[in-house]
C-alpha cells in the first residue's frame, strides 16, 4: 500500500534518523512511502496551551494534505494522538469536522501500524543490547499502545528486554517542560532513576519528544544510559 | 504574591526536596500494592467503574429531584436541613447553631468541605473550641497547617516528626511507633467525645431514596461524634447525592479500594435522623447543612459537569506525578491533585487558578485511576482553552501565530531549521546563563544536538 | 426567595443543557436502561462462592485478614464456654450490653455487672466497661463484616465506645455479599429505618501515620464475632 508518513516538527529537525528508519522499514516491507513536504507540525503546542484557533490554523492544512492518504503513519504517540483523538475534538462543529474524523480513522502510530494493521512483528532486526521501554503517555493512554512495541522488540535478535518497575510520565509534556521546568525535571529524574535501576544500556521509546527530555537529563547527569527511538532499533540489520 | 507565583515558588522548593520525594514514594508504594490487590479481587473493576460513572451521572443530572427527595425524607424524621449558597452563609448557619446551643466544645470528624469554607478558623475566632478527632486531621491541627491530602492528611510526616510533635504539644510521646502514637491520640480524644456539646461531621454520600447520610471511616471517630454529643451538625456539598440505598453496595467497596486499597473501610454508617422515639442514645438535634459554593457553576458547564461525580477517594492524587513531586500543600488550596486542578478554577476563579490546570503534562494517569471515570486530564485541557479564550496572553498567542506561519510555509520552516543549526555554537556559549533564551530547559537539561541534515533534507536529496 | 429556592433554581437552570453519558465519547446518549446501573453489582464485586460452607469459609478468611476474632460454635454450651474464656483471658470486670435473646443469654453466662443501654445509660459508666456485647443484623461473607443498627444492637455508642466489641450472631444471619446485605436491610426496615445503620468491617484502625495500618484507633481495638 501507499503509506503517507507524517514526520513531526522535532523529528524532522532533531531526530531525522528515526524518520529515515521508518521509511527504510516500510519500504523493505514492500510499501510505497510518501512524505508530504508542505506540512511540518500537527499543531499540538498551541492546542495544549489552550490556543485552539491558532492550533486550527496549523491543523487545517495538515488535514487538507492528508485528505487523500490511504493510511497515515506517525512515529510519535503524542502527534498520533493529536491527529487521531484530538483533531475531531478541535474541529467539532467546525468546517473540517467530517474530514478530521475521516483522517483520524486512517491514522496510525508506527508500532501499532506494524503490528495491528500489517500483522508484522519480526523485521529481521539485530540489536545486541539490554533495553528498557518508556511508554509515552499519549500513546499509552490516548491510543492504548502498550503491547505493540514490546511485541516488536521481542523479535529483535540479541535484544534483552527488561521492564521498568514503575510506570510514570517522563515529565516532558510539551510546553509544560518549559513552563514548569522544576516539576518537569523532578519527574524526569524519577524516570531516569527507574530506567537506571533496570541495568539497561538503552531506553527505547516510540516518542522522541520524551527521549529528548530524558536524554537531556541523562547527559547532564553524565549517565552512561543512552536513548534511542523504537524505529531505529527495528532498523538495525 | 499571586497564587501562580506562590505555586511556582513552592513547587521549586518541594521538587528539589529529595527527602520529601522519598517519604511520599514510600507511603504511596505500600498503597499501590494493596490497591492493585483489591482491584484484582473484583470480578470486573472496569464494569464497576462504568456502573459507578452512570450512577453518578444519574444523580448529578437530576440533582434537583434527588436533593428534594433527600431533604423531604430527612425533615420527615426531625432533621433540620439548611441550605447555604456559599461559605459565608454556611459558617453563619453553623455558628448560629452553636450560639443557640451555648456550645463550648465541638468535636469534629473529617470533613474536607469544612476546610473549603475555613470553618475552624471562623469558629475559633468566635471563641469556640474545635477539636479534630481524625488522627491525621488532629496531627495537622497541632502543626497549624492544612491537610496534605484529602484522604490522608498527614502522609507527608514521618513517625519521628509526629513523635516530636506530640512531645512538644501534648507532652506525651513514649516512642515513634505508629501504634503507640495512635494510642496517645486515642487517650487524648476519649474525654473530649464524652464531654463535647456538639459533634460535627462531613458526609461521603447522601442517599435520595431513603433520606440518609453515609459516612465512611476507619477510626470510629465519626461514629463517636454522631453518638455522644447532644447536637450533631453535618456539612456536605450538594453533589454528594446518590439515587438509591442499594447503590452503596458498589460505592462503598470502590471508595475503599481506590482510596485506601482496602476491601471496605472499618465503619460505613448511614444516618437517617436524630434520635428517634424508642432509641436509647444519639443526638437530640441533627442539623444538615447543604453547601453550594459555586458547585452550581460547575454544574452549568455541561462539558465538565462530570467533575461533580467525584467521590473524594484521592486515587487521582495518588497516581499523579505532579502531586507526588510537589506535594499537597504546594497547590495552596483545599482540593489538590488532578481533581483540585480541574475544579479549583471553577470554584475559585478561572484566571486566578488556571495555573493548576497548566501545571500538568496531561499524562492521563488520573483519568485511568478515577473510579467514576471523570475525564480529568481532558478537563485540564478545556480549562486551558477557556482561560486563553477569555483572556489570551498577548505574547504567547503571538508566538503561536508566528509558529503557525513558520510551520505552514516550507520556505520559512527550512529557514528556521537553518537558523537553528547556525546558532548552535552561540547557544553553547550562553547555555544556562541569563542570556540563554532556552534557560528554562538548559538549567537542568542539555539540549539535543541538531544534525546538519534534517529529515526533509534527506527526503529531498533522495529524489 | 429562600436559599433553597435559589440553589434549586440554579440547578434547574444548569441542567437545561445535557451532559454526555460516561463512556459515550462526547455524544449525549439517551438513558436507555430500565434497570439501575448498579443492579448487576454482584457480578463485578469480588466473588463469594455458592454454598453456605464456602461462604462461611470466606467470612472466616476475611475476618482473619481484618484481625477480627471469628468463632463458629456448635451450641449454646460452646457459646457460654467461649464467653467465659474471653472474660477470664481479657480480665473483664464489667460489660455493657442491651436486651435481646442472644445478649440476655450472654450476659447471664458471664455473670458480671452489666450496664444495659435500652432505657438510657450514663456514658461515664459505659466508659468503665471492658466490653460491649451486642447482637447484629447480618454477617457478610464477602467482606468479613457485620451490620448493626442502633435498634438491634443497643444504641449508637455500644458497638463503638467500649474497647472490645463482642457480637453474638446466629448462623442464619450470614448473607453472601454487600448487595444481599442492603437488600436485607431494605426489606427488614423500610420505610422506618433505625436512625443509625453501621457496616463494621474489623476492629477500628488508622492509616494516617506513614499510611501504615494500625489497629485500635478510636473505636474498639478488638472485635470478636461468636456465631452459633
Amino acid at each position: 500500500m501507499t503509506v503517507t508518513l507524517f514526520i513531526p516538527c522535532f523529528m524532522d529537525a532533531l531526530f531525522p534518523r528515526a524518520g529515515i528508519s521508518m521509511v527504510e522499514i516500510l519500504e523493505r516491507l514492500g510499501h510505497r512511502v510518501v512524505c508530504p513536504e508542505e506540512i511540518a507540525c500537527c499543531g499540538q503546542p498551541p492546542f495544549n496551551s489552550g490556543y485552539w484557533d491558532e492550533a486550527r490554523t496549523i491543523a487545517a492544512p495538515v488535514l487538507e494534505k492528508l485528505k487523500d492518504a490511504e493510511v497515515v503513519v506517525i512515529g510519535s504517540g503524542s502527534c498520533g494522538a493529536m491527529i487521531k483523538k484530538f483533531y475531531p475534538e478541535l474541529f467539532k462543529d467546525k468546517p473540517h469536522a467530517k474530514l478530521a474524523k475521516q483522517v483520524a480513522a486512517r491514522t496510525w502510530e508506527f508500532s501499532d501500524f506494524l503490528v495491528s494493521k500489517l500483522g508484522v512483528t519480526d523485521l529481521g532486526a539485530k540489536f545486541r543490547h539490554k533495553v528498557t521501554f518508556h511508554d509515552g503517555c499519549h500513546g499509552l493512554r490516548e491510543l492504548g499502545i502498550k503491547t505493540a512495541p514490546r511485541a516488536l522488540l521481542g523479535k529483535v535478535n540479541g535484544l534483552k528486554f527488561v521492564e521498568m518497575k514503575e510506570e510514570s510520565c517522563c515529565g516532558f509534556g510539551g510546553t509544560f517542560s518549559a513552563k514548569f521546568p522544576m516539576i518537569s525535571t523532578a519527574m524526569g529524574e524519577v524516570k531516569c532513576a527507574a530506567a537506571a535501576e533496570t541495568g539497561a544500556d538503552y531506553i527505547v521509546s516510540n516518542d522522541s519528544s520524551c527521549l529528548m527530555h530524558i536524554q537531556g537529563l541523562l547527559s547532564r547527569q553524565g549517565s552512561k544510559l543512552k536513548t534511542i527511538h523504537l524505529a531505529e532499533v527495528l532498523n538495525q540489520q | 504574591m499571586s497564587f501562580v507565583s506562590q505555586f511556582k515558588t513552592l513547587a521549586s522548593e518541594k521538587t528539589r526536596d529529595l527527602r520529601h520525594r522519598q517519604v511520599i514514594r514510600t507511603a504511596l508504594r505500600s498503597y499501590e500494592v494493596v490497591r492493585d490487590k483489591r482491584k484484582a479481587a473484583f470480578q470486573s473493576w472496569e464494569s464497576a467503574r462504568q456502573a459507578a460513572a452512570e450512577t453518578k451521572w444519574e444523580a448529578i443530572n437530576h440533582l434537583d429531584t434527588h436533593l428534594e427527595a433527600l431533604v423531604a425524607k430527612l425533615e420527615a424524621r426531625g432533621t433540620k436541613v439548611h441550605w447555604a449558597s456559599n461559605g459565608v452563609q454556611a459558617r453563619e448557619i453553623i455558628a448560629q447553631i452553636l450560639r443557640d446551643k451555648k456550645a463550648r466544645s465541638i468535636i469534629k470528624s473529617k470533613a474536607m468541605t469544612s476546610e473549603e469554607i475555613h470553618l475552624n478558623r471562623a469558629l475559633e475566632k468566635e471563641g469556640f473550641t474545635v477539636v479534630e478527632s481524625d488522627l491525621g486531621e488532629f496531627i495537622v491541627q497541632l502543626r497549624h497547617e492544612p491537610p496534605y491530602h484529602i484522604v490522608f492528611p498527614s502522609m507527608h510526616l514521618t513517625r519521628g516528626e509526629i513523635k516530636d510533635l506530640f512531645q512538644k504539644e501534648l507532652g506525651d510521646a513514649p516512642s515513634d511507633s505508629p501504634e503507640e502514637l495512635t494510642m496517645v491520640a486515642r487517650r487524648v480524644m476519649r474525654q473530649k467525645y464524652i464531654t463535647a456539646d456538639v459533634g460535627f461531621t462531613g458526609a461521603n454520600f447522601a442517599i435520595a431514596e431513603t433520606g440518609m447520610i453515609s459516612i465512611t471511616e476507619n477510626e470510629g471517630n465519626a461514629r463517636l461524634t454522631a453518638a455522644l454529643p447532644k447536637t450533631m451538625i453535618t456539612l456536605l456539598g450538594i453533589e454528594k447525592v446518590l439515587p438509591r440505598f442499594a447503590d452503596l453496595a458498589l460505592f462503598l467497596p470502590m471508595l475503599a479500594t481506590a482510596g485506601a486499597g482496602q476491601p471496605m473501610t472499618c465503619y460505613n454508617t448511614m444516618y437517617s435522623g436524630p434520635r428517634q422515639p424508642g432509641e436509647c442514645d444519639g443526638p437530640e438535634e441533627w442539623h444538615v447543612v447543604l453547601l453550594d459554593n459555586r458547585r452550581t457553576e460547575l454544574l452549568a458547564d455541561a462539558e465538565q459537569r462530570d467533575a461533580l461525580h467525584c467521590i473524594r477517594c484521592g486515587a487521582c492524587l495518588n497516581v499523579c506525578p505532579i502531586f507526588r513531586n510537589v506535594g499537597g500543600h504546594t497547590y495552596g488550596t483545599t482540593y489538590s491533585g488532578p481533581i483540585g486542578a480541574v475544579i479549583t478554577p471553577h470554584l475559585r476563579g478561572l484566571q486566578e487558578w488556571k495555573h493548576l490546570s497548566n501545571a500538568s503534562s496531561l499524562c492521563g494517569a488520573c483519568t485511568e485511576a478515577c473510579p467514576v471515570k471523570i475525564d480529568l486530564h481532558h478537563h485540564l485541557l478545556q480549562n486551558r482553552r477557556n482561560a486563553s479564550a477569555a483572556e489570551p496572553a498577548f505574547f504567547e498567542r503571538l508566538a503561536y501565530q508566528i509558529f503557525g506561519i513558520v510551520v505552514n510555509e516550507p520556505i520559512f520552516w527550512s529557514l528556521a531549521k537553518k537558523i537553528g543549526w547556525l546558532t548552535q555554537p552561540l547557544q553553547k556559549a550562553v547555555k544556562g546563563s541569563a542570556l540563554d533564551p532556552a534557560k528554562a530547559w538548559t538549567k537542568t537539561r542539555d539540549l539535543p544536538p541538531q544534525p546538519r541534515e534534517s529529515f526533509k533534507d534527506w527526503w529531498r536529496n533522495r529524489k | 426567595m429562600s436559599e433553597r429556592e435559589k440553589i434549586l433554581g440554579r440547578i434547574r437552570e444548569a441542567l437545561k443543557v445535557s451532559a454526555p453519558l460516561p463512556g459515550s465519547h462526547g455524544d449525549t446518549a439517551a438513558h436507555a436502561s430500565a434497570e439501575t446501573p448498579t443492579s448487576h453489582a454482584r457480578e463485578w464485586l469480588p466473588s463469594v462462592g455458592v454454598s453456605v460452607e464456602e461462604q462461611f469459609a470466606m467470612f472466616a478468611k476475611n475476618a482473619a485478614d481484618l484481625k477480627a476474632d471469628f468463632q463458629l460454635l456448635a451450641s449454646r454450651d460452646e457459646l457460654k464456654a467461649a464467653l467465659l474464656k474471653l472474660r477470664d483471658a481479657e480480665k473483664w470486670s464489667r460489660v455493657a450490653s442491651h436486651g435481646g435473646e442472644q445478649t440476655d443469654f450472654a450476659c447471664k453466662a458471664l455473670g458480671l455487672p452489666v450496664t444495659l443501654t435500652d432505657r438510657g445509660y450514663a456514658v461515664q459508666e459505659m466508659e468503665q466497661c471492658d466490653a460491649g456485647i451486642t447482637e447484629c443484623d447480618v454477617l457478610i461473607a464477602q467482606t468479613g463484616g457485620v451490620v448493626v443498627t442502633n435498634r438491634s444492637a443497643g444504641g449508637r455508642a455500644l458497638s463503638v465506645l467500649p474497647p472490645h466489641h463482642v457480637v453474638i450472631a446466629r448462623r442464619e444471619q450470614l448473607v453472601a455479599d454487600l448487595p444481599a446485605a442492603f437488600a436485607f436491610l431494605q426489606q427488614k426496615y423500610s420505610p422506618d429505618y433505625p436512625s443509625m445503620i453501621s457496616f463494621i468491617t474489623g476492629p477500628s484502625r488508622t492509616g494516617d501515620i506513614e499510611r501504615i495500618l494500625v489497629l485500635g484507633a478510636h473505636g474498639p481495638k478488638k472485635l470478636t464475632i461468636l456465631c452459633v
